[in-house]
């Protein structure tokens, strides 16, 4: 038996019509999607906070589940899905709700909870990853807290007959394996298998960035119709090996560069990828072209689990003030430099009480900063860009207010926008810990539609 | 000969909190060696120099012909902290293809683009 597993979403504001055409094109047994960043359940606490309204589910949900549902309802195509959030509970009951929509009736959705953990981190916690201090530290900042559940959950439900599993933070790649496990009744302590599937699922997770997004270099890299970008399909055997691929005639390529590329991508030592199910080694990992978009992955290796599973940690850090303006033609730079001396200046008049400023000249060093070359050629056009973070709102406040200073009191022949949005923005700090992996019982809801 | 990196490798870089990791992978097997030889996480970190504050790893990936670089304080601080306007580090991997790498003069035909 082949197992067809499709991505329907690499991130939340991914495609939607990439995700119906693999429901509807694709043949596929199972229909993934991953709609997570390191902060979304951190902001979506802050939202929810603000607004008692927000569902505190993925803000695309609708979309997603009325523009692939219909398919997916014909071919038996099952959905595994992080689109929960901070509400695995609303969210099937959301999708149910489409379900009826769609005349669907007696169709399982499970809901998956226990993976936040705000009210206990601090108990269940002790060092912060990335600074060795305690996570008492983080108390009075502490937004939201969420453990990286791995596949087993989802396994679970699709025992107990879901059709659709909704969870909130699950690692990126165990949504991918899920189905593997569950349909080759591979147990989760064998390492051999989980290291393939979650490997296989990490090809995956970030759907177009192995069909031929994030890839283009014009010359070097080339992709046919970079606009028609497919999501990827898995075509996995038993044993754990696969054939990654496409749905035929769409834009995009499948070769062994784009395989490699998302292999490494956010992999620290590839040798030792740590997932929630099993610490992934890819370089043992066999590429093989077998056909014009297809190539055959097999030989991935795996290590047992660790202990323990990942906490994030979500905290306010204050906010950051952005704004730009621009500059074009002979002598931009040099008006871009004089612009940059006024607001230095203007910032020390306002008594701008900054914990790191910068102003960049967007066209030269921007992007690259400290690291420009130092005999990189001056650009025809310039936006010079001012960011600052700061403790309140207040002070973050004075960048845009003394970037629109620069309409009237600034440099010749500026150019500025309008304001036309909010120019300041909160910070949500994500840190990392570790959690017993016997502390975290996650929980299964079935409804059905 | 000397060339561009970006006519003998390709680059994606990835982010994890303030750490960004930057693939280096060769266009053909023939090439890998004087990635290696020459792509050292010193000469790596040098090139980054302003923006890596922390330690550069190299991890080497022999069969797939790839070179792993996971720089640590890439980041400005973090992805939700750090005034780049790039914060996610994206297009840090654009860097290193103007690294200049020594290779054979019999290997030409084998790179991308041209000089």
């Amino acid at each position: 038996m082949t197992l067809r597993i499709g991505a329907g979403s690499a991130w939340w504001g991914d495609r939607i019509s990439p995700a119906a055409l693999n429901a509807e094109k694709g043949d596929l047994d199972y229909l993934c999607f991953e709609t997570m960043a390191e902060a979304t359940v951190s902001a979506a606490q802050v939202r929810k906070r603000r607004d008692p309204s927000f569902p505190g589910y993925d803000t695309w949900l609708d979309d997603r589940m009325r523009a692939v549902l219909p398919a997916c309802l014909k071919r038996g195509t099952k959905i595994v899905t992080n689109q929960g959030w901070i509400n695995p509970d609303g969210a099937a009951q959301r999708i149910v709700h489409w379900l009826r929509e769609f005349g669907a009736r007696g169709v399982k959705v499970a809901s998956i909870n226990g993976g936040l953990i705000t009210d206990r981190v601090l108990e269940l916690t002790d060092t912060i990853l990335e600074n060795g201090q305690p996570t008492s530290t983080l108390a009075p900042s502490l937004v939201s807290a969420e453990v990286y559940l791995g596949a087993e959950p989802i396994v679970e439900a699709l025992r107990q007959g879901a059709h659709i599993v909704v969870s909130g933070r699950v690692a990126d790649p165990s949504i991918f394996m899920a189905p593997m496990m569950y349909e080759f009744g591979w147990d989760a302590l064998d390492h051999v298998r989980l290291g393939r599937g979650n490997g296989l699922g990490h090809l995956i997770e970030c759907g177009a960035q192995v069909t031929g997004g994030y890839f283009a270099d014009p010359g070097f890299k080339d992709v046919p119709r970079p606009w028609d970008l497919a999501f990827p399909i898995l075509e996995v055997e038993a044993d754990g090996s696969a054939v990654l691929t496409k749905v035929e005639g769409t834009g995009g390529i499948v070769n062994l560069m784009t395989v490699k590329e998302q292999m490494f991508y956010e992999v620290h030592d590839p040798a030792n990828y740590l997932t929630p199910d099993v610490v992934v080694d890819f370089t043992t990992a066999h590429l093989e072209q077998i056909g014009p978009d297809r190539v055959r992955v097999s030989n991935i290796s795996g290590k047992p689990r660790t202990p323990t599973l990942k906490v994030s940690i979500g905290c306010t850090e204050g906010y950051i003030g952005e704004d730009m303006f621009f500059y074009a033609g002979p002598g931009a730079l040099r008006r871009a430099k004089l612009a940059r001396q006024i607001l230095e200046e203007r910032f020390k008049l306002v008594g701008l009480d900054a914990e790191e400023l910068r102003i960049d000249f967007l066209g030269l060093n921007a992007i690259h900063g400290a690291m420009t070359p130092p005999d990189a050629a001056e650009p025809y056009e310039i936006a010079v860009r001012v960011a600052a973070r700061t403790t309140t709102r207040e002070e973050a406040n004075k960048v845009g207010r003394e970037v629109d200073g620069m309409a009237v009191s600034g440099v010749g022949m500026t150019g500025k926008r309008v304001p036309h949005q909010d120019r300041t923005r909160e910070i949500i700090g994500v840190w990392s810990s570790l959690v017993a992996r016997d502390r975290i019982v996650p929980s299964i809801t079935m409804i059905e539609s | 000969m000397k060339i561009r990196l970006e006519r003998a490798a390709h680059c994606r870089s990835g982010d994890k909190g303030n750490t960004s990791n930057v693939s280096v992978i060769a266009y053909s097997p023939e090439l890998y060696p004087f990635l290696k030889e020459q792509v050292t996480a010193e000469r790596f970190r040098q090139f980054y120099t302003g923006v890596v504050s922390g330690k550069v790893t190299r991890y080497e990936v022999d069969g797939l012909h790839s070179l792993n670089f996971v720089a640590e304080g890439a980041l400005g601080g973090g992805v939700s902290r750090s005034l780049c306007l790039d914060n996610y580090g994206k297009s840090l991997s654009s860097r290193i293809l103007a690294f200049e790498l020594d290779i054979p003069d019999q290997l030409t035909s084998l790179l991308k683009g041209n000089d």
